[in-house]
């Protein structure tokens, strides 16, 4: 078991010909992932990497039986391949581009709910369930099949953690990037309520940034929600009010989102914090008594 | 991004909303000018700077003689000014707005954000204009009204009516609201705005309602399909080295510490700032170099980092996950070289091929501490800005 992806997985690749796309699907055959074709509207019959190139989502569905795609188009796009992918029968859709536009993501997001589609990212590194499944950018090797479920806002801190998590043996059971974006196609919650379900999952690991109140809303789901144990890190605390930091939506604004209340309300809720990210390893040793 | 008032104005204008009729200018000759264009004998000057604050800072004035026009656009264009909202450099002014004076009987608040929680366009008014909306949020949350647009159907007249009847406006008022709030709804939309806020909307003696000010965010993700919105671009509100930053894709923010940090990813960013800061450092700056560290852009990152003159040590994370950490610490001592870098170096490569990285680091000569693992790095750095 695990979350969202398991070897099984049929995944297709939007944007598959591109150089994002190229890249990252030869990653992901070479690292297990189950790819079975791509699509690049006009390259329809085509052969790419191995793999049959279809010119819609609709046709590489009909003919390949895929169920999740992963989308590495140009950012004035993705709002079209969501859709499109939601609108084919994609029951699961990872969006890796960064920059999209907000209003885009709002009515993106609401069909995806409609059609009852699992949108991950955008502006994400993806999913991966080590061993089985890489549906994204990350970089396979640093993984291990394990115990501990992952989720982030960040790229880079993910593999941090997952770094962490493989050096102490623990390894993982699913990592899940759900972006920096404000408007998220998941949110903390949605990942905290699969990985609670998850009898792989044996302890939880959660990154977070300044900005919003999804870590806050995070920590009220916890209090009531999750029995195991959860180690969380929110990186910002030095962040000044007003800036951007890197993440569209990683900002302090009207003097709310900032990393001291996020770390409070995740303390009330009974999680390990720590306000060292070179120490999400070691907590997690402390709070399981592996 | 961000738009002057005087921008805002247009955009209300073009969709029908009632707005002053005034002139933007950028000198003192075209100042009284503008009020005799204008006509009456009453006006207001207000200073274009991206920021709020600016009538208790002396930026806007009322005045009853096109000469005081003049003197106030002397006074004010070319200078900085400082607000509650701006550091302490202020921000410079280069349009002085010349508007027709309003008489105000009642102030109100309309704005709109894209509300996260809720993931919708959320509407917010209040009777407490003129004054912070983030003081009333706090101190009297019951008296901000909000209405959610459905991101599908869009704004609906009702909705209008419900925040109009709600702020106790009355027959011809809350028709001229919801022509504002159905207007204000899709500028939002059409324009990919990230926030809005009318601040205040009054009611004028002869009971109108009228948009005294005009506050607008852009999302800088969707300025792509807005030609006309980019070239309302003021670079002389933004500052210099983020903007420089920007043109290499890098993330940059000034912070008022002396360790210099250089990352790739923006939570890992923000990570080694809070570290540096665990280990009793001060980080000069948030960079995020993105995911393909180059040597050229890595270059770049250097000058612009020592740019900043407090810098006394820089502190270099790499996570390398699918880029190799040897490559990229040929990068480094690359740009370390090109551009003449004088403070100490610390560098953590972690990774792909890191202990050939580390390798080649030690072996460059130059003055590069090679760390250990994060902690090790940011007390490494922490001693190099201290001069230990």
């Amino acid at each position: 078991m695990s979350i969202l992806i398991d070897k099984n997985t049929k995944v297709i690749c939007q944007g598959f010909t591109g150089g994002q796309g190229t890249f990252h699907s030869e990653q992901a055959i070479a690292y297990g992932t189950q790819m079975v074709g791509g699509v690049t509207p006009g390259k329809g019959g085509q052969e790419h990497l191995g793999l049959p190139v279809f010119n819609t989502v609709k046709e590489a569905v009909e003919k390949t039986g895929a169920e999740a795609s992963v989308i590495y188009v140009p950012a004035p796009f993705c709002k079209d391949s969501i859709l499109e992918a939601a609108n084919a029968g994609i029951k699961l859709i990872v969006c890796i581009t960064e920059g999209i536009a907000t209003l885009d993501m709002l009515e993106a997001k609401v069909k995806c709910d409609e059609l009852g589609v699992r949108l991950i990212g955008p502006n994400c590194p993806g999913v991966i369930t080590p061993g089985e499944c890489k549906i994204g950018i990350m970089p396979g090797h640093i993984h291990q099949p394990g115990k501990v479920g992952i989720v982030s806002r960040s790229g880079t801190l993910t593999y941090e953690a997952v770094k962490q998590t493989t050096d102490h043996g623990f390894g993982q059971s699913t990592c899940v990037g759900i972006g920096g974006d404000p408007i998220p196609g998941s949110n903390f919650i949605d990942i905290l309520e699969m990985f609670e379900n998850d009898p792989k999952t044996e302890a939880i690991v959660m990154i977070g940034e300044i900005g919003g109140t999804a870590e806050e809303e995070a920590a009220a789901y916890i209090k009531a929600n999750v029995s195991k144990p959860v180690v969380s890190y929110i990186a910002g605390v030095t962040a000044p009010p007003g800036k951007r930091m890197g993440h569209a939506g990683a900002i302090i604004s009207g003097g709310k989102g900032t990393a001291d209340e996020k770390f409070a309300a995740l303390e009330d809720a009974g999680v390990k914090t720590v306000r060292s990210l070179a120490e999400i390893g070691d907590a997690l040793k402390e709070v399981t008594g592996w | 991004m961000n738009l002057h008032e005087y921008q805002g104005k247009q955009l209300f204008a073009d969709y029908g909303l009632p707005v002053s009729k005034g002139f933007a200018v950028d000198t003192p000759e075209e100042a009284e000018e503008a009020c005799k264009k204008i006509g009456g004998d009453m006006w207001v000057v207000k200073a274009q700077v991206h920021a709020g604050g600016r009538g208790k800072a002396g930026g806007v004035k009322l005045i009853k003689d096109p000469a005081e026009a003049k003197t106030f656009a002397e006074h004010w264009l070319g200078k900085n000014l400082v607000t509650y909202q701006t550091d302490e450099n202020g921000q410079p002014v280069a349009k002085i707005l010349v508007e027709t004076c309003t008489d105000i009987a009642d102030e109100l608040y309309l704005g709109a954000v894209v509300d996260r929680t809720t993931r919708r366009v959320v509407f917010m008014a209040s009777t407490e204009g003129g004054v912070e909306i983030e003081t009333v949020a706090e101190e009297t949350p019951e008296k901000i009204l909000k209405a959610e647009i459905d991101p599908l159907v869009g704004a609906q007249p009702y909705q209008a009516r419900e925040l109009a009847f709600a702020l106790g406006l009355n027959g011809d008022q809350v028709k001229q609201f919801t022509k504002i709030f159905l207007g204000l709804s899709k500028l939002f939309h059409d324009k990919d705005l990230a926030l809005l806020e009318i601040n205040p909307l009054v009611i004028t003696d002869e009971g109108n309602l009228h948009c005294l000010d005009a506050k607008l965010g852009l999302d800088s993700n969707a300025l792509y399909r807005h030609p006309d919105l980019q070239a309302m671009r003021d670079p002389s509100q933004e500052d210099e080295r983020e903007a420089d930053a920007a043109k290499w894709e890098l993330n940059y923010v000034a912070l008022d510490g002396n360790i210099g940090c250089m990352v790739n990813g923006a939570g890992l960013a923000m990570g080694t700032m809070d570290i540096v800061n665990l280990n009793g450092g001060k980080p000069a700056n948030f960079l995020d170099v993105g995911g393909g560290a180059t040597k050229e852009r890595v270059a770049e990152a250097f000058k612009i980092i020592l740019s900043d003159d407090n810098v006394n040590a820089v502190l270099v994370n790499i996570f390398g996950g699918i880029v190799r950490c040897d490559m990229i610490a040929e990068g480094i001592i690359g740009a370390v070289e090109q551009v003449g870098v004088n403070v100490p170096v610390v560098v953590r490569l972690e990774g792909n091929n890191a202990e050939l990285g580390a390798e080649k680091l030690a072996s460059s000569g130059l003055n590069i501490i090679a760390a250990t693992s994060l902690t090790d790095a940011a007390q490494q750095v922490v001693k190099a800005a201290e001069g230990k």
